[in-house]
C-alpha cells in the first residue's frame, strides 16, 4: 500500500501566515505538498464550523496560522482564535477526534522557514495518525452531524 | 455542494503560466482542462502572463463576449496582482469584487517538489475558487478623504530628505527624530565615498533647510508612543522628552557649557563616540540642528543631589538674558494627524566586542570604523588629526574589513558600505598621516558608480590589500620589530601562508545592523521585518519602499544595509509614493467589512465588547447590535463570534468560505 498522504486545509490570516507561506514560495523553499491554503483576514474571523466542516468534508488535519501574540493587524484577533482552538480541542476529543489534527501556530510574514518546518511536521504527524476518523470509536460519543445532513 | 446566490453563474477561469514560474512546474493544460468541466465554468484559458495586456483583454473580451459574471485568475499571489485583475474585471463591465484569485506560483508550483503533486494542488486550488465565487456579490467601495500631512520618522539623511521633498511640494511634514539633532549617522562622518566630499558641507545646508523650512515641523529628543488609524488617517501620539532647555528661548550661544560648575568636560560624548568629553549641559556638536542645548540628567549634579550652584541657569539668565534652562521640565505628549507615514529609522553598527579575538575594548588601539570617521573629521576630538589614544601619531594602520559581516556566527548579510568605506578611511589615514594601510579583506565589494576606480585609485596610492579573513589581533610579539604593537595575524589566501602584520593602529569595519528598537517600531506601526530584523518592503523589485500597510513607506537603511546615494533615491521614491497618495485626495477602502443582519441579530452584545476597534454600538430601541462602517476594519471577529450568525463579513462570509473549504478538499 502507497503511504497515506494527508489533506491538510490551512486557514491563514493575511497579514502573517499567508505572507510567510507567500516567502515561503519567493525563497523557493519546498515543504509537503499536502497543505491547501484558505485566506481569511484575520485567524480572528475563523470560527469553529470552518474546522469541523473541514473534518467533514475530507481534511485529515487543520492548520491555522495567525500572527504572534502582541502582533495582530487587528490587536487581538488571534487571541480571541485561541480561546476558540482551545475550546474546540477540548470539543474534538471528547468526540473521540484525535486533538493532534487541529494545530495553531503563530507564524508571522518572515517566518518563511517556521512555516516549512511546521507543514512537513504536521503532515508527517498526519501520516502516522492516518486517515480522519481512524481514531474514532464505532459508536459515536456524540454526532457532530445534523441529522439532515447525515444522509448525503 | 451548497448553492450559489441566486444569480446563474457564468464563470471564466484563466490559468497564467507566469513564464515558466508556474508552467515548469504545473501542467497548466490540465487545470485548464479540469476547470472546464466545473460546474459554472463557462470559459476557461491559459496564457502566458495574465498580467500582461494580452493578458487582461482575455478577460475583458470574455466579459463582454460571453457575458462573463464571475471572474477566476490562477497566478500569483493575491498580494501581487489582485488589484490588476479586479481593475481587469471592472474595465470588462462587471463589479471587481465578482473576481477571485489562485495563488499557484507562490504557494504551488514554488513550493511543490514534484510536477504531479503541484498539478493536484492547483486543482483543488481552482476548484475551491469555482466553488467560492458563486456566492460573490457585486460590493461597493467606500471612499475617505486623505489627510494631506505626512509623518516622518527618523531625521537621518533619509528623512531630511524625504522630509524636505514633500515639504518643497507644499505638504505639511512632522519629522520625528530619537536624538538631540538631526543629521543621523552622516552628521558623524568627514568625507563621503567615492567623491570624498565633505559630508558636513553636503548635509548640513539640509538639516538647516528643514529648520527653516515653513511646512517643517520638527521634534527632536522625541519618540513614537503610539501610532493609530489607517491609510490617510492615522494618529500619531509624539512624546517629546524633556532636554530641560527650552527651546524657544535658547539661541545657541554656549554661554551656559562654558558656566557650568564642571570647568572641563568629563564625560564621553555620544555624537564622538566616546572619543571627545561634553558636560553635563552640552550641544551635542557645533553643526547641530537645531542648536539647542540640552542637560543630560544621568550626569548633572542638581538631578543626582539637588545641590548644584546650577551657573549654567544663573548665566543664561544674566549674561545672556534668555533665562532657558529649565530644571522642571517635564516630558509632554503631542498628537498628530496625518494622512501617510514614513519610517526611515536607519541602522545601528555591529558591536565589536562580539569578536573578542579582534580585541576591541581589551587593546586600546583598536578603533571601530565609526570612531576613526570622528578622529578624520576636522570637527571632531582631535579636529581631525589622526593619533591614538596614547597621543602617538599611528605608522603602519591596519583595516579589517566584513566585521560582523558575511560571517555565520553574526550576521549572513554583506553590509555594502563598509568596503568602500574601508576604502576611503585607508585613503584618508595615508593622506593625514602618511602611514602604511594595509587592507584585509574576503572580496572587495565595489559595485557603484565611480566605486571600482576610487579602488584602482587607491592601489595605485599604495595601499597595500591582503585577502583573507583576519585570524586573531593580539600584542603576543616574536620579533624585535612586531615589539610595541599590534600583530594581525591572518592567512593570505592569495599567496597561501600565514602572515603576521605588526601595525600600531587597527581599525574594525564594523557592519551595519538593524536597530534595536526595530522590533518595536514595527509593533507600533503593523508592518513587518525580516527575519535578520530589517523593515520589509511590500515587493522587493516594484514596490521597494511601500510596506503591506497601506500609507506606511520606508525609507534608508531601516529596510537593510545600504550607502548615502541609495538612501536619498529611496527617500525620494518615498516622498513620491506618500506624496502620490495624498494628492489622490481620497482612498478607497476594502469593502470586507461586517454587516449586521437585524432580523437576526439577537441583541447579546457579545460582538460589542470584542470589537477591536469599538466600532459596534448598541441600538436599545431595534434591541439589535449596529456597525459602524467607518471605524470597521474587516478583521472579522464578530462575524466568528456571533451566537446567532446574524453577523457577515463581505468578501469572506461563511458561504464563501466553506465553499472554499469544500473546494480545496474535492481533489
Amino acid at each position: 500500500m502507497d503511504t497515506f498522504e494527508p489533506k491538510i486545509v490551512g486557514l491563514f490570516c493575511n497579514w502573517c501566515t499567508y505572507l510567510a507561506a507567500d516567502l515561503a514560495g519567493i525563497s523557493r523553499m519546498k515543504y509537503s505538498h499536502n497543505l491547501r491554503i484558505v485566506r481569511v483576514m484575520c485567524s480572528g474571523r475563523i470560527h469553529p464550523e470552518f474546522v469541523l466542516w473541514a473534518f467533514r468534508n475530507g481534511a485529515d488535519g487543520v492548520l491555522i496560522g495567525g500572527c504572534h501574540p502582541g502582533d495582530c493587524h487587528y490587536i487581538e484577533g488571534n487571541y480571541k482564535n485561541l480561546r476558540r482552538f482551545l475550546l474546540l480541542r477540548k470539543l474534538l476529543e471528547q468526540v473521540g477526534i484525535d486533538p493532534r489534527r487541529v494545530r495553531l501556530e503563530w507564524i508571522s510574514a518572515s517566518e518563511a522557514d517556521k512555516l516549512k518546518q511546521v507543514v512537513n511536521d504536521f503532515a508527517e504527524t498526519l501520516r502516522e495518525l492516518g486517515p480522519f476518523g481512524t481514531e474514532l470509536p464505532e459508536e459515536p460519543v456524540l454526532d457532530i452531524h445534523p441529522k439532515e445532513e447525515a444522509v448525503s | 455542494m451548497k448553492q450559489g446566490n441566486g444569480t446563474v453563474p457564468r464563470i471564466g477561469v484563466y490559468v497564467c503560466h507566469c513564464g515558466t514560474n508556474i508552467a515548469g512546474n504545473v501542467d497548466v493544460k490540465a487545470v485548464v482542462d479540469f476547470a472546464s468541466k466545473l460546474p459554472g465554468v463557462v470559459v476557461a484559458r491559459e496564457y502566458k502572463y495574465m498580467c500582461s495586456d494580452p493578458g487582461q483583454s482575455l478577460i475583458k473580451n470574455d466579459i463582454r463576449e460571453k457575458n462573463l459574471n464571475r471572474v477566476i485568475v490562477a497566478s500569483c499571489s493575491p498580494h501581487l496582482h489582485e488589484h490588476t485583475f479586479r481593475h481587469a474585471t471592472l474595465e470588462g463591465g462587471q463589479n471587481p469584487y465578482l473576481f477571485h484569485m489562485v495563488n499557484i506560483r507562490e504557494q504551488v508550483s514554488w513550493v511543490t517538489e514534484d510536477k504531479m503533486s503541484a498539478t493536484e494542488k492547483a486543482k483543488a486550488l481552482v476548484e475551491a475558487a469555482v466553488y467560492r465565487v458563486r456566492y460573490h456579490e457585486a460590493l461597493e467601495t467606500k471612499e475617505v478623504p486623505v489627510n494631506p500631512d505626512v509623518l516622518i520618522i527618523g531625521g537621518g539623511i533619509a528623512g531630511i530628505t524625504a522630509a524636505l521633498t514633500l515639504a518643497n511640494a507644499g505638504k505639511k511634514v512632522y519629522l520625528v527624530e530619537r536624538d538631540y539633532s538631526i543629521g543621523g549617522h552622516m552628521a558623524k562622518f568627514d568625507k563621503t565615498f567615492p567623491t570624498l566630499d565633505c559630508a558636513s558641507c553636503i548635509l548640513t545646508p539640509k538639516m538647516t533647510a528643514v529648520k527653516d523650512h515653513p511646512n517643517i515641523h520638527l521634534f527632536t529628543y522625541s519618540e513614537i508612543l503610539e501610532i493609530d488609524g489607517y491609510v490617510g488617517n492615522f494618529t500619531a501620539r509624539i512624546l517629546k522628552k524633556p532636554r530641560y532647555v527650552i527651546e524657544d528661548r535658547c539661541i545657541g550661544c554656549y554661554v551656559c557649557v562654558e558656566h557650568c560648575v564642571y570647568k572641563t568636560p568629563k564625560f564621553p560624548s555620544e555624537f564622538d563616540e566616546g572619543l571627545g568629553l561634553r558636560k553635563p549641559v552640552f550641544i551635542p556638536f557645533p553643526q547641530a540642528v537645531p542648536l539647542i542645548a540640552a542637560i543630560d540628567p544621568e550626569t548633572c549634579i542638581e538631578f543626582k543631589s539637588h545641590r548644584c550652584k546650577k551657573t549654567c541657569q544663573e548665566a543664561c539668565r544674566d549674561l545672556v538674558g534668555r533665562d532657558a534652562i529649565d530644571f522642571t521640565q517635564r516630558e509632554e505628549v503631542v498628537e498628530v494627524q496625518v494622512g501617510a507615514i514614513i519610517v526611515a529609522t536607519g541602522f545601528k553598527t555591529f558591536d565589536a566586542r562580539r569578536i573578542p579575538e579582534y580585541g576591541y575594548g581589551r587593546y586600546p588601539n583598536v578603533y571601530t570604523s565609526l570612531e576613526i570617521e570622528r578622529l578624520v573629521n576636522s570637527s571632531g576630538p582631535t579636529g581631525g588629526e589622526i593619533v591614538m589614544r596614547d597621543g602617538r601619531k599611528p605608522r603602519r594602520v591596519g583595516i579589517i574589513h566584513c566585521v560582523g559581516s558575511r560571517d555565520r556566527n553574526f550576521n549572513p548579510w554583506c553590509s555594502r558600505v563598509c568596503c568602500m568605506y574601508s576604502l576611503k578611511l585607508a585613503h584618508l589615514v595615508r593622506e593625514r598621516t602618511g602611514a602604511e594601510v594595509y587592507n584585509f579583506y574576503i572580496d572587495i565589494r565595489t559595485p557603484g558608480k565611480g566605486y571600482e576606480e576610487f579602488y584602482e585609485k587607491l592601489m595605485q596610492e599604495g595601499v597595500h590589500f591582503i585577502r583573507g579573513k583576519v585570524a586573531e589581533v593580539t600584542d603576543w610579539t616574536i620579533t624585535p620589530e612586531e615589539t610595541g604593537k599590534l600583530v594581525i595575524r591572518v592567512e593570505d589566501s592569495l599567496v597561501g601562508v600565514v602572515r603576521r602584520i605588526p601595525v600600531d593602529m587597527v581599525i574594525l569595519s564594523v557592519g551595519l545592523e538593524p536597530r534595536d528598537d526595530a522590533e518595536e517600531v514595527r509593533r507600533q506601526l503593523n508592518i513587518s521585518c525580516s527575519s535578520e530584523g530589517w523593515f520589509l518592503e511590500r515587493h522587493p523589485k516594484l514596490a521597494p519602499v511601500s510596506t503591506f500597510t497601506d500609507g506606511i513607506f520606508i525609507a534608508g537603511a531601516c529596510q537593510g544595509p545600504k550607502d548615502i546615494p541609495d538612501t536619498v533615491a529611496q527617500a525620494g521614491a518615498a516622498a513620491a509614493e506618500a506624496l502620490a497618495l495624498i494628492d489622490r485626495g481620497s482612498v478607497e477602502l476594502e469593502p470586507n467589512i461586517a454587516v449586521i443582519d437585524e432580523q437576526k441579530c439577537s441583541g447579546c452584545h457579545v460582538c460589542i465588547a470584542l470589537c477591536p476597534y469599538s466600532a459596534i454600538a448598541f441600538n436599545e430601541e431595534k434591541n439589535v447590535a449596529v456597525i459602524n462602517e467607518a471605524l470597521c476594519k474587516g478583521c472579522g471577529v464578530c462575524v466568528g463570534t456571533c451566537p446567532s450568525k446574524a453577523i457577515t463579513q463581505q468578501l469572506f462570509t461563511d458561504e464563501e468560505l466553506l465553499a472554499e473549504i469544500e473546494g480545496v478538499l474535492l481533489v
